[in-house]
């Protein structure tokens, strides 16, 4: 018995490949039938993959033309796209996958929620047994600890979760936190919900249309304030997103430092997400000041994506571990599956003989 | 017997030290629990050399300069066991330990332990202001960490660099919460140690009360400037570290001339 992987991603396909070999619910199934022991498949965004053990060798073209969407004659056009590992290199390559080294930005956890979700489906339709059973259960081990012992996930690397995190790291409960928005744009409506997904109460929303404040403050649960209100609302404030149309600078340090005179305890944390920008940069030099615009959350979002890549050498160490147990404890199932055979059972074990 | 127990010790905040350097060098910083182990450890051997030091003195083990810098160890180590765990502030294990190895290699290293010709006389008043005061200065000392933490902090967060370093860091706010306790701690005790100074009888050498009254008036002035909003967070964080450098001038330069003018 051998543990295969047969599949595509973003690192090898285009998303129109990848859509069109995306697989389907009867998959799992037609690949029984063409002699997979087991067979489980893995679709996200970014790959689609196929993990099978099987006695006999299931060919790529086979594989590819069962995850065809539709009937594809020229399946075998796209064979380039795909990618073949069997034995210990799909064991490597499944951990890889769930602990998000693989994945397009690295360290990312969602991997590892759809790798379980794919394992659940494969597990109710009986299409994973014993093997991939054990194959899957080791990898989110593998994933587990490699979070656990290493900075991979740590960072965020969107600009909309950077400002939020900062926020966090600036006040730590933002419960008592009270945000202004200026500007009902899209990006300061997402920001503005993940604000109150963080226990954010008191979210002004203020907007040149009173109108659309007014909808986005429903929106947030927040409250609409007139767009003429806004200054004497920032005394108050801890947090201020803004992302108006505004051509010229809306605060600058001589209209931000009378502002900023009652509060000179308390931080104030600006996200000016506008462009043309909504703030003087100016106002970061200012004392208790944290202004991020743009470009330094995209910065920030890429400083932490840089550490993750500076821990994938720890975590491939701690995968490489792992793929050499795995195999170890495979061998050890043959081993008594041998002893059995010399001493016949009296029931089937549940794990026959296999190979790496 | 003793010197060991704080050779013992010394080497439990050093292994604290290596793993911090080391985690620091992978880029893979994360506080953990053996940072506070190593330190529990060490504490706990400080303890006993100082149990040990007190009982073969009869009296509290406050007669040197070697004496006095084991004791503040002792303080900064006691004040983080208190503070560290219940404000979240582990990582600050990872500032304390390297201050508490230097006071100690120091105090090792030097040739400071000179045992007094004549053995001294308990006095309680003397041993409460001596002792009561260390405590305070470990509270200071551990502002003065927590200072150095918040400047680092509000450093990358101005700078926009936000190094492996910065995720471990306590909130901006809640560090700023903690060096105020600190603050308050260390200010209160320090006032009682000053206080009890008169009760010990003698007479006050006038340079040593000028200096710690001086010492005592700026950390009321921080207070103050904070209590009245005068002071923004970055420089009571500041003024903290120069308290502390202060107050350790003060220290050395009291214990200095004990010692000079013991000698015969």
């Amino acid at each position: 018995m051998t543990l295969f992987c047969v599949g595509l991603s973003h690192h090898t396909a285009n998303v129109e490949t990848r859509e069109r070999f995306a697989g389907h619910a009867e998959t799992q199934c037609i690949l029984r039938n063409a002699g997979c022991a087991e067979a489980l498949l893995l679709t996200t965004c970014n790959r689609v993959e196929v993990y099978g053990a099987s006695e006999k060798r299931v060919s790529t073209d086979e594989i590819a033309r069962c995850l065809a969407r539709e009937i594809e004659n020229d399946a075998h056009e796209y064979a380039p796209a795909f990618y073949r590992y069997e034995g210990e290199k799909c064991v490597q390559h499944l951990f890889r996958v769930a602990s998000g080294l693989d994945s397009m930005v690295v360290g990312e956890s969602e991997i590892l929620g759809q790798a379980k979700k794919a394992y659940e489906a494969a597990r109710s339709s009986n299409t994973a047994g014993s093997y991939l059973h054990r194959l899957f259960q080791r990898a989110f081990r593998v994933a587990k600890q490699v979070r656990t012992h290493t900075d991979i996930t740590r960072g965020l690397v969107s600009v909309g979760s950077v400002a939020v995190d900062l926020a966090q790291r600036i006040f730590g409960q933002l419960s008592d936190c009270k945000v202004l928005v200026l500007g009902a744009g899209e990006t300061s409506e997402r920001t503005a919900r993940a604000l109150a997904s963080r226990g954010v109460k008191d979210l002004r929303v203020s907007n040149r249309s009173s109108d659309r404040a007014q909808k986005l403050a429903r929106l947030v649960g927040g409250q609409a304030i007139p767009f003429e209100q806004w200054p004497e609302h920032s005394r108050e404030i801890d947090i201020l997103i803004t992302s108006t149309s505004s051509e010229t600078p809306l605060l600058t340090p001589e209209n931000l430092a009378p502002m900023l005179r009652d509060r000179i305890d308390r931080p104030l944390f600006i996200i000016d997400i506008a462009v043309p920008r909504d703030v003087d940069p100016r106002v970061n030099e200012m004392e208790g000041v944290y202004l991020y615009d743009i470009d330094s959350l995209q910065s920030v979002a890429e400083q932490s994506l840089a550490l993750r890549r500076q821990q994938v050498a720890a975590a491939e160490a701690i995968i490489a571990e792992h793929v050499a147990d795995f195999g170890d404890s495979i061998s050890r199932g043959l081993n008594r599956v041998a002893r059995a055979a010399e001493h016949p059972p009296v029931a089937d074990g549940s794990l026959r003989a296999s190979e790496l | 017997m003793d010197r060991s127990l704080l050779i013992v010790s010394t080497l439990c905040f050093l292994a604290a030290v290596v793993r911090t350097v080391f985690a620091l060098r992978t880029g893979i910083f994360r506080p953990g629990r053996f940072n506070f182990l190593a330190i529990g450890l060490g504490f706990i051997f400080q303890t006993a050399f100082l149990s040990i030091r007190g009982h073969a003195l009869g009296r509290c083990p406050l007669t040197n300069l070697f004496e006095v810098f084991i004791f503040l160890a002792w303080s900064v180590a006691l004040i983080y066991m208190l503070v560290g765990p219940a404000y979240r502030l582990s990582l600050m294990g990872a500032f304390t330990a390297p201050l508490v190895v230097l006071l100690q290699g120091f105090a090792l290293i030097v040739p400071i332990d000179i045992r007094h010709p004549v053995k001294l006389p308990a006095n309680p008043w003397l041993e409460f202001h001596a002792s009561i005061s260390l405590v305070a200065y470990g509270a200071f000392a551990l502002a003065c960490i927590a200072g150095v933490m918040y400047l680092v902090q509000e450093r990358q967060l101005k700078t926009h660099q936000l190094h492996s370093i910065f995720y471990h860091l306590p909130p901006l706010t809640d560090l700023f919460a903690a060096i105020t306790r600190l603050l308050w701690w260390g200010f209160v005790l320090y006032t009682l140690g000053l206080v009890s100074g008169f009760f010990k009888g003698g007479p006050l050498p006038r340079a040593q009360l000028v200096a710690a009254i001086g010492v005592w008036l700026l950390y009321a002035a921080i207070l103050q400037g904070r209590h009245l909003r005068r002071l923004a967070p970055r420089r009571v964080a500041t003024l903290c570290i120069l308290g502390f450098t202060a107050a350790l001038t003060l220290l050395w330069g009291i214990s200095f001339s004990a010692q000079s003018q013991s000698l015969p």
